[in-house]
């Protein structure tokens, strides 16, 4: 049976190999913060980090997984939601209904960890979920804010 | 700190009715679930009438009867009801209630549907009376304690004070007290003026956000109850089709699966441990389907069906004003077209899903509806019991656009699968193919339009003729009167306040001839303003074109009589920049349309490259929403309704091979993403003499400006959509 890090917790999970992360995320370990929209790596709305990099986890069967890979799901982010891109999305009003921003939010701090300082056409080659309600324009706003107050921390430190 | 009643386990989380509730109403408390039961009976608060509980702290507590989906319902209504209180804003806390409970309080939160953009429009005025009458209620109680005249006390921010004798108090404080008191007469109360509005009509941060970043938020999808197995469903591919047999022996010992079940006639579900092997087994699942004479269905022969319509008979003429076609048949010039727009389903981000658990005398669902009272219904006709024996658990729904309306399709589901499972909570979630093969989707449609111009350009004549398949035929047959079927024609209405027609032509005939088809159809953000908006508005630019006028000026002209229509448009194309230069290849746009109340115009600034490939720049939306509750939200909407027709524009189309709809994903059922998204700037210019919605009526001139600004460009109009299958050089 797979053992998964996710969150900084290794877990053994009783599924087959073949199931989606996604899926043993939400049903198995009962973290519902990261959801289900298509199924097929299009919309994004079940962004985690795996090692670092933003992946879609309705894609990423759990055999291929290691019990070193670490797992970070929306809930793992951040204990007091404190993250600069959550504080940007607050200050900005980015939700709309909210479904797909937990993957918006895991795909702008994966980005904004390897570039601090994003230019517009970073942000669109990197955020690519889906949104219904459309909130492209804020999230734009949001992923600047927040590398804003990244660079102002680095400066400080 | 504001804060919301959100519970992250919506299994406790339940009414207590007080005993008191059915003499004076007074006293009907919430359980809070995420607190233990002694905080609780501290915390829980006294409800001072049916919108409003003040806890002992003082913070109050909003209920909402409204749906919320992401447009800011929630918040908007919480700052009406807590402008009148005059309470603190920063203690607002919200709640939803329930339909049952509405119907056991014979619907004291009056109408719970959630569409039609009238949310707030629809429930204004009833919500200020209930926070204004509670304001009065708890001053009462201030000065019966005091003994002094009411009419010595001020109240601000939930405070309550008495000058004279230097006394204050907080609404916490009076509000038992207050509970007991009569309630004013609400025609008796006077609201307050928008220009004197100190919370609603600021751009006020959403209630709701702060668990929607961080994964605490539960949506419908996200429901766990003890015990609680989960389905997946599949329904007959044609639509209308029905179950012939299945052979649950092949999928019986795959992991997790306990039973597949019929659910009634056209659809079988796998109900398994977890949804991801239900979903496993329902795809290994040999299945016969009786798919019936529409698979025999598709997109060309619907096409030719509308077409016919175009010219036939039958058509009835919604608006006749002197003898439109005799005027354009010996007008001097003429313009013709036949524009045509496609089925479209509303694919919101959460799919379509609803958990149920039923038991002889009990059925209740968790559900995500933007209609509670019809879920309830729902259920209850599925489970064959009385209303007063369900109960509808709302959640926050993760997109809503029109899919989550009045059908209740998939509670239905739910409660057929989970009435075979008696007592076991089942919760159904339909894949995103699932979700894309059986919507209720945007009519397709076909429109045949006619001007005549007299030499010197002026419009002497114009005939628009609307073919295509009707929403109240498959949804609401009662609305039709004598064939006459004028929702179909919304935005082209004759009749002031709603929908109506923005121009003045000597000579004008409207017409709709139904023609309906097997796919199923419903409301989609904006309904049919979005592709009337599209035939009057791009059929215009055309007219003014062929006049040889410039596209405002041309427009201006036909609308004197219709000030509100005109103020918007001046403001789009003031802000648009109108008749200003713009950088090399970028072209405008403009358009007018009316809907839900509303005024909106836009100004789009677009550019179509040396192989065709178009590029929003910038979009300029301006919109006359009469009251204008929160501003910053009302923005939201307005981007939001940007994407929602763009995505339309360049790619929506769900097409039809052998009874079935085709694009089953987002692969081929493209969505706009962030990279497509345009600078939008939101221009409100609300005049505060009616009350007009919000979260649907800019939708239907996003489209039209962006064609307009297109035959700007390569100097062709574009009559039919999506434009991914156009070609523009």
């Amino acid at each position: 049976m797979p053992k998964l890090n996710i969150n900084g917790k290794v877990r053994d999970v009783q599924v087959e190999a073949g199931t989606p992360l996604l899926w043993v995320i939400r049903e198995q370990v009962g973290l519902t913060g990261t959801k289900y929209g298509c199924g097929v790596a299009q919309c994004g709305a079940c962004s985690v980090h795996i090692n670092g990099e933003v992946r879609r986890s309705c894609s990423v069967p759990v055999g291929e997984l290691k019990p070193t890979d670490r797992i970070v799901t929306i809930e793992g982010l951040s204990p007091t939601s404190s993250n600069p891109v959550q504080k940007a999305w607050a200050a900005l009003d980015v939700p709309q209904c909210g479904y797909c921003q937990s993957g918006q939010i895991m795909a702008a701090t994966a980005l904004l960890r390897k570039n601090p300082n994003p230019t517009d056409a970073d942000i669109d080659a990197a955020m690519t979920n889906i949104c219904r309600c459309g909130t492209y324009q804020r999230i734009r706003a949001g992923v600047h804010m927040a590398a804003a107050h990244l660079r102002s921390e680095a400066k400080k430190a | 700190m504001k804060k919301t009643l959100r519970t992250t386990n919506v299994s406790r989380r339940k009414f207590i009715v007080g005993t008191a509730a059915a003499g004076g109403g007074l006293a009907l408390g919430f359980k809070l679930p995420f607190i233990g039961s002694a905080e609780a009976a501290t915390a829980a608060g006294t409800e001072v009438n049916a919108w409003v509980v003040v806890r002992p702290d003082s913070t109050c507590v909003v209920r909402i009867a409204r749906s919320e989906m992401g447009q800011g319902t929630l918040t908007g209504l919480a700052q009406l009801v807590a402008e009148e209180l005059e309470c603190d804003w920063k203690k607002v806390a919200t709640e939803h209630v329930f339909p049952g409970q509405n119907l056991a309080r014979k619907r004291v939160w009056g109408d719970m549907a959630t569409g039609g953009s009238r949310g707030i429009r629809g429930s204004q005025d009833y919500v200020r009376r209930g926070g204004a009458a509670a304001r009065i209620m708890l001053m009462q109680a201030a000065a019966d304690q005091w003994k002094v005249p009411v009419g010595e006390l001020t109240v601000s921010n939930g405070v309550i004070t008495h000058a004279a004798s230097k006394r204050s108090t907080t609404y916490g404080k009076v509000a038992v007290a207050a509970a007991k008191l009569t309630p004013p007469d609400p025609k008796t109360i006077k609201l307050r003026d928008p220009k004197d509005w100190k919370i609603a009509g600021r751009p006020m941060k959403r209630l709701d956000t702060a668990d929607k970043l961080n994964g605490s938020k539960v949506y419908a999808i996200d429901v766990k109850l003890p015990g609680m197995l989960n389905a997946a469903v599949k329904a007959c591919p044609v639509h209308r089709g029905k179950l012939v047999s299945y052979d649950e022996a092949k999928v019986a010992n795959m992991p997790g699966v306990r039973r597949v079940v019929k659910v009634n006639d056209g659809a079988v579900a796998v109900v398994a441990d977890t949804w991801w092997r239900a979903k496993t087994a329902l795809e290994a699942l040999p299945i016969v389907w009786d798919e019936g004479a529409n698979a025999e269905q598709s997109s060309a022969t619907i096409a030719e069906r509308l077409k016919e319509g175009l010219t036939a008979d039958d058509a009835f003429a919604d608006t006749k004003i002197g003898d439109a076609l005799k005027t354009i048949a010996s007008a001097p010039k003429k313009v013709e077209a036949v524009y045509s727009t496609p089925f479209l389903s509303h694919a919101t981000m959460e799919p379509m899903n609803c958990t149920a658990k039923v038991t002889l005398d009990r059925v209740e669902v968790w559900t995500a509806t933007q209609s509670a009272e019809g879920s309830l219904a729902a259920a209850c006709e599925e489970a064959g019991l009385p209303l007063e024996k369900g109960e509808v658990h709302k959640l926050d729904l993760g997109g809503g656009f029109g899919r989550r309306g009045g059908t209740q399709d998939y509670t239905r589901q739910a409660v057929a699968i989970a009435k075979q499972f008696p007592g076991v909570p089942v919760k159904l979630i339909w894949s995103r193919e699932e979700d894309q093969a059986h919507d209720f989707y945007r009519p397709i449609s076909q429109c045949k339009m006619s001007a005549g111009l007299d030499e010197s350009g002026k419009l002497l004549g114009m005939h628009i003729r609307v073919s295509g398949q009707s929403i109240n035929a498959w949804l609401n047959p009662g609305a039709i009167k004598e064939g006459k079927d004028t929702r179909q024609l919304q935005g082209m209405w004759k009749e002031p306040g709603d929908a109506q027609f923005g121009y003045s032509v000597p000579s004008l005939q409207i017409e709709y001839a139904m023609r309906n088809t097997h796919v199923p159809v419903g409301p989609w953000r904006g309904v049919n303003t979005n592709q009337n908006g599209v035939y009057l508005e791009c059929f215009m630019e055309e007219v003014a074109r062929a006049s040889g006028k410039d596209s405002l000026e041309f427009r201006r002209e036909l609308m004197s009589n219709h000030p509100k229509h005109l103020a918007v448009l001046n403001a789009a194309a003031e802000k648009g920049d109108w008749g200003k230069p713009l950088p090399a290849g970028v072209h405008r746009g403009i358009a007018q349309f009316m809907g839900y109340g509303s005024y909106s115009a836009a100004t789009a600034e677009v550019s179509v490259s040396a192989d065709g490939k178009v590029k929003v720049h910038r979009m300029v939306l301006a919109l006359n929403c009469g009251h204008a509750v929160n501003p910053d939200q009302i923005a939201a909407q307005v981007e939001g309704s940007v994407v929602y027709g763009l995505s339309a524009a360049l790619y929506g189309e769900v097409t039809v091979e052998k009874g079935r709809m085709v694009e089953l994903n987002f692969h081929n059922y493209r969505l706009l993403r962030l990279a497509e998204m345009p600078r939008v700037e939101t221009v409100i210019v609300p005049s505060y003499d009616f009350w007009g919605g919000v979260g649907e009526p800019t939708i239907c001139v996003v489209t039209p400006a962006v064609l307009n600004a297109i035959f700007a460009a390569t100097g062709k109009p574009v009559r039919s959509l999506p434009l991914k299958n156009v070609k523009l050089v």
